[in-house]
């Protein structure tokens, strides 16, 4: 008798450390979702899986370099993307990814964000934004909209969050999305213009986070949170991201989708174009 | 297992020659000739000359160097450069050497082979920027939290400042550690005569790659030696490494088991291999009264001081550390049970490396310290002093 296969083996699996499963993500948390469009991305845009490699700082979207099956590194909190940055320049063949929280990359690790975004170095930032430090349990973070209620923050936000669309595009990045968990078709499609993309390339993406900021704050389930993507979500390409900040809990409208896409010389190709022109034969060329 | 492979240094790195400069850029040219193709740094002084230097000479060796937003980038900047594939290095001094501290653990449990220069100055705090101290030797060992050893080296010389960092990359690689070059503000800014050899001449240590296939490679499962062979990112191995408590595959492990096994093996693997890694300089010790021990700038020092205790007819012997941790415990241990008092003079107050000289020698001979709260170096009386004190 032949055995009968009775599960069907998930498609993004090839890319998966499926030996970690099951993952440390809540229920209705949006983390593992945009993780599936990652997978998917990957497949998708065309770069040799051995020449991509992922780094995460600390905190729930900090654990995704764990779940991938490439190079994969869990670096410490905030200093993705300075630890990426040397992973880069040391070997350029690489895409490097940095998947990380809101938390992570934008309050502690602020200063290595800003500054890899105006050397606009080679690499993908993908920001998860669950407006919390959810796996300490819910402290305010720089993302948090006016009157939130976090657990240090028990009478609510009073201070102003980052705009991160308008953060990373002042300081340079030459594309630069924002989307929602519920919107996985753009967030893959999103991604792998990303990937695909010479400089730094930002991505944030608005997750549910049910069981610490959409319960502490009364904002129902994470369906509840995906239903508000989907009902007050506005595709505006090329928005002012001077305009799509979100300073308040669930806004009447959440802009999103692709507000920059520019092109101008990455940082290894202004040092060996620079360097070239000054020391001339000399200078020994880097990365190519 | 992998053996660890030596070969000689890539001449494209070397400037082999007679030169008179000073002890930070000898380091700077040390580490070139170590193969050292990847620096982040951040400027503060004094060390500043060694990353200012290697910008300059970098674009005609090949590699890289990229001046990070500030310290806490550039020492973890450079872990993402060896994972690359480079040898790599960040120059600081104190309050960057502080600020360092998080990614020192990182490096100890990722086992990035990396070497982290430290001129020291005076401290705490922004402290003496421009004057020397030796108050670091604790923090090298014990900065980061949680339970891991490293290496140090302390040069004395600018000669020294060449030979000895090219030792530290080597250290590093063969152990896997991050391994500290605890200069001094003296040795730093010190211009002397340096002759750096033919690159035939000098040895190098590879990175200790695996030869297993992706299939059978465990990031972290130990040699013989204790050390994990490594790999770097984009050969196909899909490696995973985490600062969390990880097993030998990499992955995190958060219980009391896996943490015992990690944690003593980081210990061990330089513990259980301290006998090769000592190394020290030793004068007249045979049937010496009092032994003169020291390291870097102080030690040098001393040398005017055993000099005039000698005229006065005291028999001093002398022992300079050249590696400081691992600290060459049965050798002081066997030199306290022969001569009544060890002098140590040090640019620290709290007797850093008399401590553990202390520690280890439990009461044999009589220890000595010669504190000295940095900015200059001791007065040669001082320590003379101390010499004449402990033969009474």
């Amino acid at each position: 008798m032949t055995a009968v296969k009775s599960v069907q083996e998930n498609p993004v699996e090839e890319f998966l450390r499926t030996d970690r499963l099951p993952h440390v993500w809540c229920s209705g948390c949006g983390i593992g979702t945009t993780v599936n469009c990652f997978a998917r991305a990957v497949k998708e845009c065309g770069i040799p899986l051995d020449d991509l490699a992922i780094v995460s700082g600390i905190g729930c979207t900090g654990r995704v370099a764990g779940y991938l099956k490439l190079d994969s590194f869990h670096t410490t909190h905030g200093r993705g993307v300075a630890f990426a940055s040397g992973l880069y320049l040391a070997n350029p063949k690489l895409k490097v990814v940095v998947y990380s929280g809101d938390g992570d990359l934008v309050g502690i690790g602020g200063n290595h964000f800003i500054h890899a975004a105006r050397r606009n170095l080679d690499i993908t930032v993908i920001l998860l934004n669950n407006f919390t430090y959810a796996m300490t349990g819910g402290q305010v973070t720089p993302t948090a909209p006016l009157e939130s209620i976090e657990t240090t923050t028990p009478y609510g936000v009073f201070e102003e969050n980052f705009n991160l669309p308008h953060l990373a595009a002042s300081c340079g990045a030459v594309y630069v999305a924002r989307w929602t968990a519920y919107h996985v078709m753009q967030v893959k499609k999103a991604m792998v213009e990303a990937l695909n993309k010479k400089g730094f390339s930002f991505i944030e993406i608005l997750s549910p986070c049910p069981t610490i900021y959409l319960r502490r704050n009364r904002l129902g389930s994470a369906v509840d949170e995906l239903k508000y993507f989907k009902d007050r979500s506005v595709i505006q390409h090329g928005a002012d991201t001077r305009e799509v900040g979100i300073d308040v809990r669930r806004p009447d409208k959440v802009i999103v989708g692709k507000f920059v896409d520019i092109d101008k010389p990455d940082y290894l190709t202004a040092m060996n174009n620079h360097l070239s022109k000054v020391l001339g034969d000399k200078y020994v060329r880097w990365g190519e | 297992m992998a053996e660890v492979k030596c070969t000689t240094a890539d001449p494209k790195g070397v400037l082999t020659g007679v030169h008179y400069m000073d002890g930070n850029h000898a380091a700077c040219e040390g580490a070139l000739a170590a193969g050292c193709r990847f620096v982040a740094g951040y400027p503060i002084t004094p060390s500043t000359e060694v990353v200012e230097r290697f910008s300059a000479r970098i674009p005609v060796v090949g590699g890289v160097f990229i001046q990070m937003e500030d310290e806490v980038a550039s020492s973890i900047c450079l872990q993402g450069a060896v994972w690359g594939g480079l040898k790599a290095m960040t120059v600081s001094s104190g309050p960057g050497i502080s600020l360092m501290q998080e990614h020192i653990g990182l490096a100890a449990c990722l086992e990035t082979p990396c070497v982290f220069v430290n001129v020291q100055r005076g401290g705490p705090s922004t402290g003496l920027p421009t004057l020397p101290g030796q108050a670091d030797m604790q923090q090298c060992r014990w900065g980061s939290h949680g339970d891991y050893e490293i290496i140090a080296l302390s040069p004395s010389t600018v000669q020294e400042s060449f030979d000895f960092i090219v030792d530290a990359f080597n250290l590093a690689e063969v152990y896997r550690v991050p391994v500290f070059f605890q200069m001094d503000e003296c040795v730093g800014h010190m211009t002397e005569k340096v002759v750096i050899p033919e690159a035939n001449k000098i040895e190098v240590v590879e990175r200790r790659f695996t030869s297993d296939s992706p299939e059978e490679y465990l990031p972290f499962k130990p040699g013989s030696d204790l050390v994990p062979e490594m790999v770097k990112a984009g050969d196909g191995y899909r490696f995973h490494v985490t600062g969390l408590t990880h097993n030998e595959k990499g992955y995190p492990v958060i219980n009391a088991q896996a943490q015992h096994e990690m944690c003593w093996r980081l210990v061990n693997k330089i513990e259980k291999n301290a006998h090769k890694i000592w190394k020290y300089e030793e004068d007249d010790v045979e049937g010496a009264e009092v032994l003169v021990l020291s390291y870097g700038i102080s030690a040098r020092v001393a040398l005017k001081a055993i000099e005039m205790a000698k005229e006065k007819g005291v028999k001093v012997g002398r022992m300079r550390l050249i590696v400081v941790w691992p600290f060459p415990e049965p050798r002081v241990k066997e030199l306290a049970g022969k001569v009544k008092a060890i002098v140590v003079p040090e640019l620290n107050i709290r007797g850093q490396i008399a401590r553990e000289v202390e520690r280890v020698v439990e009461g044999t001979c009589k220890v000595v310290r010669v504190p000295h709260a940095g900015g200059t170096v001791h007065d040669p009386d001082q320590i003379l002093e101390a010499i004449m004190e402990a033969v009474k």
